[in-house]
């Protein structure tokens, strides 16, 4: 393998693995903030128990996404200099941003809200989960921002043989954005609501399984119905952020709209394809058995049934006459060099992609509502199936973000940068063009090194995140002065009532 | 322009060496200081509440470096490509083993992350210190920015020394730190630890700033190298006299001063091509766009204050030392199997 396909793989896996993280504490720790609130101002004890065991499994998670960000920051330019050296003058403002007014914010307030919990006055402690859950989304703002610009440049000129920025309102206010941040944070809930539901649910089943009556109860019926709602609603918000990205796709990038399709031939009205059975790759994509929804593509592209929809065998000319037919001869590009550019995308990733992320975002939404209809009045259905369904029903929506990601990132192959129909042309660059000079060694190396050490904090975490699951709220709710959880009084000598 | 957010960089790094240096001295001290279990949690739960927000400094250093200087950002990192994987491995070890530690209460567990705190601190300082120092004394680059050469290229006797100053100077740092933030037992150990130490940690340092002065040194980096050499005298002096928090002041002055030694030494150039001096990467060369400084320097004026303000905050919120007394039991996680207190 050469450094492109390494860099490559290692890109796709640590920013995969990343966002496994990512809308885990996006999603939740709004939640736990909103349950701190309902705490706050009722003073029910349930709400505090909600807090503290929702909150250490924030905890829990948060940590693994700091460390694995971390990396994706020095990525950048360690394995994608050209690319950095490139896109410089635009894309570094919003990650420097992100880092001077969200990363800051998040981890300053996230410890005093650890460690605060009795140091603290009520209302102070509570601001603090606020502030860092309000960081969080804006660090998604600025990160997405700079992620549509790839996919949209505006906001600059060509000077230089590199894009200079002329307008950070333009990139900030990128269409492309303003449709993927409400996408991405629905998204993040709907990771967040299916947590809930699946982790309470798991327990009102054992509950029943042992025969327990306590007030804990109480705590995992309030947890199902928040997440439920929460669930829901996010998907509601998905369907109809994905509709806006979808017709920002087709104005924009009308490949990857070919590609999320495999639709080879133009068709006029498009029919959106709900599944198929064999290899949607080409060239045999004719073959396929699709099943089919007439004129729905062209509803999806733009919003009426009969556009036409141009598909892969047209699209393919028209680059190659617009960005050339061959890559330049540069040493720097290896095999590539000089070779015929390949405009297609991995049609069955881009295809399966799209459909995995509907589907399994609407599974995961679906096992909500069902499990909230199963406990309704206190019910707890008792066959063994039912911890399955709650614990399926968390991992949906996770993989759902995963599929997205995949189709978005390599829905736009070959390019890093994607050139743009409708803006500032003539500003685009070449996944191959991007990589650093390093040798395949070194990446070969990091890559895989950090594969092994976050295959081995994957086990670690989910070993924890088990472990106090678990232990429910008895984990997290000790009963250490006859006052757990703190009167939210400040006591002088208690310098530390959360302590490692 | 290009010179201010030179300055802002080195700010940054500064920030970042002189906080997260007491928490890599902490963590490489953890066997060394806490001798017990109660002790250890003590030390870490000096730098519990800030870690995360030291390592921003980090984060927010080198996204300005992206911002302001690509072509810096680019060059740096994709040359000295090894030593950072390590750097990030540490980082990522030593950031879970804070968090995850405490959460099962079992010795063998702790034993294990212990080990992972104590050489991820050790790594991250060393091969932070070496990359820093390459960029001071300069990578073989190629007119394109490239490295040419071996993946080994930053690894030279004088980035080596660069590595071993940081770890020195963080290893006195973390226990004048402790000393400062514990009370009891651990505190005089951490005090007499560090005025045992210092002598011998800190001269490679002192070594790193001659050996910069003596190759790119002009009037005002000697003075700024005069300064380390005196604040690192007179925090000693000031911790044999128990003054701990005078001493952990002037350790900042000696930081402070180091960066800008290092700093000054390095401008107008921000990484020098050791083939060709014509192919270094310079503050001009190097810098984005006006316009785009423009825009950081906006978001870094009403940034940056804040910042400060509400991470001081956070160290007035916690400035109380602590001691074995205050850390409560270990507090048993049940299995799961059973509801707690329930027992059968
Ligand atoms: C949509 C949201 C999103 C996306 C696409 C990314 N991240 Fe992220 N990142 C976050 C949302 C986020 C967050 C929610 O703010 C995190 C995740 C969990 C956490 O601890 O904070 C975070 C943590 C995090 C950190 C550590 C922050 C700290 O110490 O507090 C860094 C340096 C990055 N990220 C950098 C990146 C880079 C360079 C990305 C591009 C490939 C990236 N993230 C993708
Ligand atoms: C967190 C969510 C993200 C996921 C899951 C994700 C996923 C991926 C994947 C799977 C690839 C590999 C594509 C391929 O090799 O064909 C990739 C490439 C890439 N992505 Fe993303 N991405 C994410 C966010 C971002 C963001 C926010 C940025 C920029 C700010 C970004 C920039 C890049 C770059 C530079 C590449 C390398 C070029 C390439 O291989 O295509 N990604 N990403
Ligand atoms: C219900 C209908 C949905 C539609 C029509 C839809 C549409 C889209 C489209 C068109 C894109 C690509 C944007 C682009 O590359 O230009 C996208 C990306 C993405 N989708 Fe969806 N989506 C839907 C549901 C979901 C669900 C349920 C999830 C997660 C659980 C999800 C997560 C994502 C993610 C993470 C991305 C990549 C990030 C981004 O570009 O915002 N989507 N979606």
């Amino acid at each position: 393998m050469d450094v492109l396909d390494l860099a490559r793989w290692q890109f796709g896996i640590t920013t995969v693995y990343h966002f496994l993280m990512v809308p885990l504490t996006i999603g939740l720790s709004l939640l736990v903030a909103t349950m701190q609130t309902a705490w706050v101002r009722t003073g029910d004890r349930r709400y505090l128990a909600m807090t503290r065991f929702w909150g250490k499994l924030l905890l829990i998670n948060f940590a693994m996404g700091v460390v694995t960000g971390i990396v994706q920051e020095f990525q950048f330019g360690m394995t994608w200099s050209a690319y950095s050296r490139f896109v410089g003058d635009v894309f570094g403002a919003p990650l420097a941003m992100e880092g001077l007014v969200a990363f800051f914010v998040e981890s300053t307030f996230l410890g005093l809200w650890i460690f605060g919990w009795d140091r603290l006055p009520k209302k102070v402690h509570l601001a603090c989960v606020w502030a860092f859950s309000l960081a969080t989304i804006a660090s998604a703002y600025f990160i997405l921002a700079a992620n549509s610009w790839m996919q949209h440049p505006v906001g600059v000129e060509m000077a230089d043989g590199r894009p200079r920025l002329t307008s950070i309102w333009a990139v900030l206010g990128n269409s492309t954005v303003l449709a993927a941040f409400p996408h991405t944070v629905f998204g993040a809930f709907a990771v967040a609501g299916a947590f809930l539901v699946g982790i309470a649910a798991w327990h009102l089943w054992r509950r029943a399984e042992e025969g327990r009556a306590d007030e804990e109860g109480a705590v995992w019926r309030a947890s199902v119905k928040l997440g439920t709602w929460v669930g829901v609603a996010a998907f509601a918000g998905l369907a109809v952020s994905g509709d806006l990205q979808g017709k920002l796709m087709f104005e924009q990038q009308p490949m990857k709209m070919a590609a999320a399709e495999a639709l080879c031939h133009t068709e006029r009205p498009a029919s959106f394809s709900v599944f198929a059975v064999g290899d949607v790759s080409r060239p045999d994509c004719e073959d396929v058995k699709s099943v089919t929804v007439p004129a729905l593509l062209s509803f999806l592209a733009h919003g009426d049934f009969s556009t036409e929809v141009k598909g892969i065998e047209e699209l393919v000319p028209l680059y190659q006459e617009r960005y050339g037919a061959n890559y330049p001869v540069d040493e720097r590009l290896g095999e590539l060099s000089g070779q015929p550019i390949d405009y297609v995308p991995n049609l069955p990733v881009t295809y399966w992609g799209f459909r995995l992320m509907i589907g399994f975002g609407a599974a995961g939404a679906a096992a909500g509502v069902l499990v909230l209809w199963l406990t309704r009045g206190g019910r707890v259905p008792r066959g063994r199936w039912f911890p399955w369904l709650a614990l399926g029903g968390v991992a949906a929506p996770f993989l759902g973000n995963s599929s997205g990601w995949i189709f978005t990132e390599m829905g736009r192959q070959p390019f890093v940068v994607v050139p743009n129909p409708g803006g500032v042309d003539g500003v685009w660059m070449f996944t191959a063009r991007a990589v650093s000079s390093s040798t395949p060694g070194e990446v070969l190396t990091s890559l895989i090194s950090l594969t092994l050490v976050y295959g081995v904090l994957a086990v670690v975490e989910g070993f924890l995140i088990r472990r106090y699951v678990r232990a429910g709220v008895a984990g997290v709710l000790p009963d250490r002065t006859g006052d757990p959880g703190g009167t939210g009084e400040k006591k002088d000598d208690d310098v530390l009532s959360f302590a490692y | 322009m290009e010179t201010l957010w030179f300055c802002v960089i080195a700010l940054l790094w500064l920030g970042y060496l002189f906080l997260e240096g007491f928490d890599f001295g902490v963590g490489m001290l953890l066997p060394v200081l806490g001798r017990d279990e109660t002790e250890r949690r003590v030390l870490i739960n000096t730098i519990g509440p800030v870690w995360d927000g030291n390592e921003v400094w980090l984060i927010v250093a080198v996204g300005a470096t992206f911002a302001a200087f690509p072509d810096w950002y680019a060059s740096l990192l994709s040359a000295t490509y090894l030593p950072l994987t390590l750097f990030l491995l540490a980082l990522i070890g030593r950031g879970v083993a804070f968090e995850y530690r405490g959460k099962v209460d079992s010795a063998r567990w702790r034993r294990a992350w212990d080990a992972v705190i104590v050489t991820g601190s050790w790594t991250a300082a060393l091969s932070v210190g070496l990359v820093l120092s390459a960029t001071v004394f300069g990578l073989p680059l190629d007119a394109a920015g490239d490295r040419v050469g071996s993946p080994f290229a930053a690894v030279r006797p004088e980035t080596l020394l660069g590595a071993v100053a940081v770890a020195g100077y963080s290893l006195v740092h973390g226990a004048v730190f402790l000393a400062l933030k514990t009370e009891g037992q651990v505190r005089f150990r951490a005090r007499g630890l560090a005025l045992g130490v210092a002598p011998v940690a800190l001269v490679p340092l002192l070594v790193l700033l001659l050996t910069v002065q003596l190759r790119f040194g002009s009037a005002w980096t000697w003075a700024a190298s005069t300064v380390v050499a005196l604040a690192v005298l007179g925090a000693w002096g000031r911790l044999v006299l128990g003054r701990e928090g005078q001493s952990f002041a002037l350790m900042g002055v000696a930081v402070a001063a180091t960066v800008a030694a290092l700093f000054g030494a390095l401008y107008p150039n921000v990484l020098p091509s050791t083939l060709d001096p014509a192919w270094s990467l310079t503050v001009s060369g190097a810098a984005s766009s006006p316009y785009t400084l423009t825009v950081i320097t906006w978001v870094a004026a009403f940034g940056t204050p804040a910042v400060l303000v509400y991470q001081g905050w956070t160290y007035w919120v916690f400035r109380r030392r602590i001691g074995t007394r205050h850390i409560p039991p270990v507090h048993v996680v049940p299995s799961g199997d059973r509801p707690a207190g329930q027992g059968s």
